[in-house]
């Protein structure tokens, strides 16, 4: 190999913001918090109260991040999220 | 008045993060961004937070972010803002970014105390945001200097036997324009307050208080009501310090007034797996009182004088 | 322009024309006038820079890294014991690669207190990845500080340099020398332009964790960078010369020793007496030269190896000590050389804490190295004093009282 190709030049630690830098966090789940459309009255507590940012303002839970910490369904004023055992495959 | 509403959908903490499930340092930076906006440039300090945005080369924070030694918060921030002042002489810079300098209990009580000190001192036009876990927990829930009394640590076996600082007075003393308190229950006060002290030149100090699932002991889902105890018990008091004045915000507000009344400390103790030890022990009345009069000692400091009805 | 300025008020001349944008900074004796002459030119609007008036080193070094990454030109000077409360920082530059310089004015570590010179200080750095240049005179100062950002602000090297200049014999005292006006030196170094910076249009993270899986690149990066400076500091003298019509040498500067069969080495101002002692000694008809070792960090490998091999002998001064070794430019030295020679290296730790180097010691020293008469590692201007009796006698009262 030529010596040249050897060098790693300049690197530094410099990261690439992006969803998913923890991989798909949603593995992580024990309890997967599920919504009763029926129930909500999109009072959006659920969306500021996630720590993960895994619920929309449109009330939509993203499964693929969601940890399933329970704190949307703690805090639902109307019972509208419930959590649910994960099915692990 | 803002609501939930009106509060930008945009989310500049991205997630899938390394955080804990339920983690409060996540969601405290998530509700800052959302006030700050993109055109802002993070700090941060050695804690929890160098380690929840992920790992080389991936980050869950959508803003330019420097990590920085653990001890130099303060100066961390005195630099960019200078660096800042120079780019805008040259004329590269319409539009100045704020800086949010973030760090944990540790780096602000403790070994960064010194330089929050000096950029306080030396008007330091940022915004330096402590959220306060009461512990070290990056590196497995160590005391600090805000562990109240009482606690468990690894490092307190048997519970905390010394008072914790009052490190917001400490920055009331510094005679800055804005100092802060504020709780992840009541997250429209945090925000405005966020939003207060983007607006103000000089050095801004908010403090959160960030229960930590792991470190204190509780299930991740109750994570915002421990921090509404925490309020409702007066342990930690929501407070604005403007013009030379305090004054308390929300739930504290209608404490004091006595709209609604002081829960006992005991309750939100008791929610806690770190207080566990202590209120078993012949001790426990001893260090719920000493806490109880804490919180009489934090309001007097605040208000003058302790209404007889709390 | 020429005046008459101390070796400290050099440092801040130099500074105003390499036009430095930040300076964040905390006093410390011998340093003190480099700041307070900083603080003087921005005040009468001579310099167009920021003045951060940190609380501490830790934080003057924090505050150099981080306005550095907002993509501006940055200097702070410290000594002695600031140095080493910067130490964490140190590392923190150099691994996060901020092309900042930094004058650090060598005085001893104490306890005790001691404000004069030696090189203690900057050589327990060694490590941090910092260009490390020791100067000997007040012209060398001036166009070193100039030479360095223009080395560090390379995009090969991208590594902090610390200007080193001994406390009292350069830092204060008056000599006249050349200072290029800032439109002079732009023309020499240009404005400095960053590889990236902390920049809202392009949002980066900087100092994540790094695994173990992509670390270790990293500091082989900082290795190349070292390496690459070599050749760059010779680029950048050379450049100088041409410019401004001064030299002063590249990694080393050598001095009558073409032809000489033994070599002296040493680092900073001391070589100035070296120097007189090179040629008294030639006067006596000893075949001697002077090897002047510039930069600490990158080390001179080459050119030790190909001006130090075919002599007779070596003698290498260190106003520093490794303790539990010996000083550390004699241990580097002995380093590059093994395995090509089998000539004696003797050691001379002398100058400590500011105690006088002369020539007429340096004489009777290298005289005697040359008769064999001298250990390996000698501390040449170590003797018992008075001072040393009356500590002796409280020992003795304390042994009676403890034992
Ligand atoms: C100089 C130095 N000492 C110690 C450490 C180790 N360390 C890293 S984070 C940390 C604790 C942080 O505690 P805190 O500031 O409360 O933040 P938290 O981890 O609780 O979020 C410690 C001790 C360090 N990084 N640097
Ligand atoms: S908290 Fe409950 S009611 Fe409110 S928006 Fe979420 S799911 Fe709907
Ligand atoms: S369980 Fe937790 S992470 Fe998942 S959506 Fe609810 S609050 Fe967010
Ligand atoms: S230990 Fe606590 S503060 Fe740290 S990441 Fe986990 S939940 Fe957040
Ligand atoms: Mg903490």
């Amino acid at each position: 190999m030529d010596k040249n190709e050897k060098k790693v030049g300049y690197m530094t630690s410099m990261s690439k913001p992006g969803k998913g830098c923890a991989g798909d966090t949603g593995e992580w789940r024990v309890f997967k918090p599920v919504k009763d459309e029926e129930k909500c009255n999109h009072c959006l507590l659920c969306w500021i109260f996630c720590p993960e940012a895994t619920i929309t303002k449109d009330i939509e839970i993203d499964y693929q991040y969601c940890k399933g910490c329970g704190i949307c369904a703690v805090e639902c004023p109307t019972g509208a999220i419930t959590m649910v055992k994960e099915e692990k495959q | 008045m803002v609501s939930f509403k009106s509060l930008p959908e945009e989310e500049l903490f991205l997630a899938g993060s390394t955080a804990c499930q339920g983690c409060p340092a996540s969601l405290a930076l998530r509700i800052a961004f959302k006030a700050l906006g993109s055109n802002t440039i993070l700090l941060v300090v050695a804690s929890c937070t160098s380690v929840l945005q992920g790992s080389y080369p991936h980050s869950a924070i959508n803003l330019p972010l420097m990590n920085a030694a653990f001890a130099t918060g303060g100066a961390t921030a005195s630099g960019v803002v200078a660096g800042i002042k120079a780019l805008v002489k040259r004329g590269e810079l319409e539009e100045e970014p704020t800086v949010l300098m973030w760090a944990g209990d540790g780096g602000t009580y403790d070994i960064g105390i010194q330089a929050l000190s000096g950029a306080a001192e030396r008007e330091t036009d940022f915004i330096y945001v402590c959220y306060n876990n009461e512990m070290y927990s990056n590196t497995g829930t160590q005391r600090s200097g805000a562990t109240p009394i009482g606690a468990w640590t690894t490092t307190t076996p048997g519970g905390k036997v010394q008072h914790r600082k009052d490190i917001a007075q400490i920055m009331i003393a510094h005679r800055i324009p804005y100092v802060a308190t504020a709780s992840l229950a009541y997250p429209l006060d945090f925000y405005q307050k966020m939003l207060k002290a983007r607006e103000i030149r000089g050095t801004k100090y908010i403090e959160l208080l960030a229960p930590c699932p792991p470190g204190w002991k509780f299930p991740s889902s109750k994570m915002i009501e421990v921090s509404r105890m925490a309020v409702q018990c007066g342990m930690w008091l929501l407070y604005e310090h403007e013009d030379g004045e305090n004054r308390f915000t929300g739930a504290t507000k209608r404490m004091i007034e006595g709209k609604v009344k002081k829960k006992p400390v005991v309750d939100y103790l008791e929610v806690q797996g770190r207080f566990k030890q202590v209120l078993a022990s012949p001790e426990g009345k001893e260090a719920e009182r000493m806490l109880e009069e804490d919180v009489s000692e934090s309001i007097r400091r605040l208000h003058g004088w302790v209404p007889e009805y709390i | 322009m020429r005046v008459l300025e101390t070796g400290n008020h050099f440092v801040a001349l130099a500074v105003r024309s390499a036009g430095v944008e930040v300076v964040p900074a905390y006093p410390i004796t011998p340093q003190t006038q480099v700041i307070e002459k900083i603080a003087d030119l921005i005040a009468e609007g001579e310099m167009e820079a920021e003045y951060i008036p940190v609380e501490s080193e830790h934080s003057a070094c924090a505050a150099l890294i981080s306005a550095s990454l907002t993509g501006v030109r940055a200097f702070s000077a410290t000594a002695s014991h600031g140095l080493v409360y910067m130490h964490e920082m140190l590392h923190y530059a150099a691994g996060i690669r901020v092309p900042v310089v930094m004058a650090n004015i060598n005085r001893a570590l104490g306890p005790g207190w001691n404000i004069w010179c030696d090189h203690q200080d900057a050589i327990s750095q060694r490590d941090t990845g910092w260009l490390q240049v020791f100067v000997s005179s007040h012209q060398e100062i001036v166009d070193t500080v100039i030479q360095a950002f223009l080395v560090t602000e390379n995009r090969d090297v991208l590594l902090p340099m610390m200007v080193n200049l001994d406390a009292f014999v350069l830092s204060h005292t008056y000599m006249d020398a050349e200072v290029p006006s800032p439109e002079e030196v732009k023309r020499y170094l240009p404005p400095y332009r960053p590889r990236w910076r902390l920049d809202t249009r392009l949002p980066v993270t900087h100092g994540s964790v790094v695994y173990p899986v992509d670390f270790s690149e990293t500091r082989e990066s900082m290795k190349e960078g070292q390496e690459n400076a070599r050749e760059i500091i010779r680029e950048a003298a050379k450049g100088y010369e041409e410019m401004f019509g001064r030299w002063h040498g590249d990694l080393v500067e050598e001095y009558r020793v073409e032809d000489a069969r033994h070599l002296i080495l040493a680092m900073g101002s001391a070589a100035a007496e070296c120097r007189v002692a090179v040629d008294s000694l030639r006067e006596e008809g000893h075949s001697v030269g002077l090897l002047r070792v510039r930069f600490f960090r990158p080390f001179p490998v080459e050119e030790i190896r190909r001006l130090c091999q075919d002599r007779d002998d070596l003698l290498v001064m260190d106003r520093n000590y490794s303790y539990g070794l010996s000083g550390a430019l004699y241990s580097e030295v002995k380093g590059v050389l093994y395995g090509r020679t089998n000539i004696p290296v003797r050691n001379l730790i002398m100058g400590l804490g500011g105690r006088d180097v002369t020539h007429q010691l340096i004489e009777r020293m290298a005289v005697k190295a040359w008769k064999g008469e001298l250990d390996d590692i000698t501390w040449a201007d170590s003797h018992s004093t008075k001072s040393h009796e009356i500590t002796k006698e409280m020992l003795g009262r304390f042994e009676e009282m403890l034992d």
